[in-house]
């Protein structure tokens, strides 16, 4: 038989849903995947359980002050913990070794041999691990909501501008917030393909969404100009804070939204690339630093520089986003809100945030300090007009305001209005509202004069 | 690899066999669809087999077989028969024919060496392939084990399947195969019967033990055609009991005359080294040159 008669064989490869069932069997067969899971979907009920009947709440995290005071508020709690170091780490351990781990079992032969196919391998494993990050990005969401509310009960929440969210309103912005937060963790479980692949049996490709989390926080905690902010991966960990206010901050949600996903898009591509060019013969791989820099690191380094460019032309945000103005405005909202709370709680005749018509001057650091951007010198007077009087009422507030847009109120006095951290009720003492509250600029927003 | 061409019929056992780097693995990692030639074309059941595409019918592992020590054999082999669009229904005739079946349900984590080796024989024959590809199947294997692959091994190929097998086991090839391949540097030196590669050693060593080694020695000496390996070569031994000499068959055969004349009984006999291993090194060790008989005789060879 000679060549000119022979017919060239096409393999067919195996089908798509087998091989995802495969490596989804795989992943969940894996003990510490198993562990993880057990834990997402136990440990934040477990905690706000615990956390919420402590007189030592977490007041560093955003809403940890209110956990005693409605369960939403710890599944709140859950979510910023997550955002901080769960998600980063959880995709690390799922996407970001699920390329590696055939490198350390020897395996990679026989399941080229199985599939017969490596852009459906890629496939499957890519589908596979955000399978598995999706099971546990749901577990702490469902397990947060279930503990908070099982322990503390459906309460109002009193949003990040004082606004007094009702149960079902409350659900409506959860649900958002974690979905939003889905977009950044596709983007890091993306770096953890990239990491996987580029880097083999090397543990810095397990470690890179771990990495890339860590140093993006460091960066975040820099007064970095908010067009560079609000196009990392990182910002989508963040602003979903913003959905917290009456009226949802959402320009800086969906910046950081769409930049995360631009993140995965590019990850995901480079890994394809670098994947169907590997050469499997190499028993030995252990990935290279080189190919990182160049497949990886560079393109989405461009991405960033690229999603800087369009969020300075085509958005109003500019300088550090935190302008006094804005600060100002936020604020004279937020205890406008929290008064009439205060209010209620006193059994006062109800007012509205109308009649108060509260504005609020702020300063920072003196005379000699412009009056932009975060810092912990940020000094602001509160006036508004007291109900049924012609009198004006004052109130001082130290902020620290954070890079990110967020602020903790500190009252410093009256102290029958914002000077003690509780107030005397009817039916006994009740934590004062107005004490120290957590509250957000809008860092997309104008920085206009009201 | 160059001009690498060598055929495998139904139901036979080809050996495969070369020194380290002479490029058995890339071999068989074109065979099952691994590699991608630089040039050339490789045909496997007589298609042409495109780039990382192989066929149907074509199964086995290469250095070593592929398993998931979190799973069970029964989930590695299931999975394995869901990938190639089969059922799992002969999951548990393979894990039996390998002597697996009393722990499909046992985690493939703390099986030894040779249960994996098992393990991965029994997910190569799952498929029933028609041409089977092992790199060395009994690899970390006890004789028990080694002797339960061999049966396998020669039940398939009583059944029909073509298998390549590589291994560095000389009895392993010389028990199983009817025909070998011997690679250097990336080039068939050798590919027949293993009969006729076994006649191709030419002087083998020979370990005689006998009732009066002295003597035995003596008559060695004066024997047309043996010679006594020299002090310092590897084969030479001052063992008091044991003479080793070094000769053709026919020289052989008359050294054992002469020993039985000369009142010396003769209690063993042997090869130091299996005429197929001294084949081989005989093929490897210098600069290799193209043996193919088959070609020889005017036959084409393909």
């Amino acid at each position: 038989m000679t060549a000119a008669t022979l017919t060239a064989v096409t393999a067919q490869p195996a089908p798509l849903l087998s091989s995802y069932r495969f490596e989804l069997l795989k992943l969940l067969s894996q003990w510490r995947v198993r562990v993880v899971l057990l834990a997402c979907w136990i440990a934040p009920a477990g905690f706000i359980a615990v956390v919420s009947r402590q007189s030592a709440l977490p007041v560093d995290t955003v809403f940890g002050r209110l956990m005693n005071s409605t369960g939403w508020a710890g599944a709140l709690v859950v979510l910023a913990f997550a955002c901080s170091w769960a998600l980063p780490l959880l995709t690390a351990l799922v996407a970001g070794d699920v390329f590696a781990v055939e490198d350390r079992l020897g395996t990679w032969r026989h399941l080229l041999v199985a599939v017969r196919s490596p852009r459906r391998i890629f496939v499957s494993k890519a589908l596979s691990s955000g399978s598995v990050i999706l099971l546990l990005v749901v577990g702490l969401a469902v397990s947060g909501v279930v503990g908070g509310v099982a322990s503390v009960g459906n309460r109002p929440l009193a949003g990040l501008d004082g606004y007094a969210f009702s149960g079902p309103q409350v659900a409506g912005r959860f649900l958002l917030a974690w979905l939003s937060v889905l977009a950044p963790t596709l983007a890091f479980a993306a770096v953890g393909l990239l990491g996987s692949v580029a880097l083999g049996r090397s543990p810095m490709g397990l470690a890179m969404p771990a990495v890339l989390a860590l140093a993006l926080a460091l960066v975040q905690m820099l007064p970095l100009p908010v067009v560079v902010r609000l196009a990392l991966p990182s910002q989508g960990f963040v602003a979903w804070r913003g959905l917290f206010t009456e009226h949802a901050q959402t320009g800086p949600l969906v910046a950081g939204v769409v930049a995360a996903l631009a993140w995965a898009g590019v990850a995901t591509a480079a890994s394809y690339h670098l994947f169907l060019r590997r050469d499997f013969t190499d028993q030995a791989n252990d990935g290279s630093g080189r190919r990182v820099m160049l497949a990886g690191f560079l393109p989405l380094a461009a991405l960033t520089a690229l999603s800087v460019l369009v969020i300075a032309l085509v958005t109003p945000a500019t300088g550090s986003g935190i302008e006094q103005p804005k600060l100002e405005r936020a604020l004279a909202t937020a205890y406008g809100h929290l008064y009439r709370l205060q209010t209620e709680q006193l059994h006062r005749p109800p007012v509205t945030e109308a009649q108060l018509q509260t504005t609020a001057s702020c300063d920072k650091g003196g005379s000699l300090v412009a009056d932009v951007g975060p810092g912990t010198d940020w000094r602001c007077v509160v006036t508004w007009h007291l109900p049924g009087t012609t009198a004006v009422g004052s109130a001082i507030y130290q902020l620290d305001v954070a890079a990110d847009g967020r602020y903790v109120a500190d009252g410093d006095g009256p102290q029958d209005v914002n000077g003690f951290f509780q107030v005397r009720a009817p039916h006994g003492d009740a934590p004062n509202p107005l004490w120290q509250f957590d509250g957000t600029v809008d860092l997309f927003s104008p920085p206009r004069k009201d | 690899m160059d001009h690498v061409d060598f055929d495998v019929m139904e139901g036979q056992v080809h050996g495969l066999i070369g020194p380290n780097g002479a490029g058995k693995s890339t071999l068989l990692g074109l065979l099952l669809g691994l590699a991608v030639a630089d040039g050339g074309s490789l045909e496997i059941l007589r298609a042409r087999v495109g780039r990382r595409a192989v066929p149907d019918g074509v199964a086995g592992f290469v250095d070593g077989p592929g398993l998931y020590p979190s799973l069970t054999p029964r989930q590695n082999l299931a999975a394995l028969a869901l990938l190639r669009g089969q059922g799992s229904g002969n999951v548990d005739q393979a894990l039996e024919e390998v002597g697996l079946g009393d722990v499909a349900d046992d985690r493939v984590r703390g099986f030894s060496l040779g249960m994996r080796q098992r393990l991965g024989l029994a997910a190569a024959i799952l498929t029933r392939p028609r041409l089977l590809v092992l790199d060395e199947p009994a690899n970390g294997l006890d004789p028990a084990g080694s002797r339960h692959v061999h049966r396998v091994i020669a039940q398939l190929a009583r059944a029909g399947t073509a298998v390549v097998l590589s291994s560095h086991r000389i009895d392993d090839l010389a028990a199983l195969c009817s025909e070998v391949t011997i690679l250097a540097a990336g080039r068939v030196v050798f590919t027949g019967p293993v009969e006729q590669l076994a006649a191709e050693s030419g002087e083998l060593d020979y370990a005689i033990r006998s009732s009066d080694p002295a003597t035995a020695r003596r008559i060695a000496a004066q024997t047309a055609g043996i010679r006594l390996p020299a002090v310092g070569d590897p084969y030479h031994r001052e063992d008091a009991d044991l003479v080793v000499v070094r000769g053709p068959g026919q020289a052989l055969d008359e050294l054992v005359v002469r020993l039985v004349g000369g009142g010396v009984a003769i209690r063993e006999l042997r090869p130091v080294v299996a005429p197929l291993e001294a084949a081989f090194l005989a093929l490897t060790s210098d600069e290799p040159s193209t043996h193919n008989p088959a070609t020889q005789d005017g036959e084409t060879a393909r």
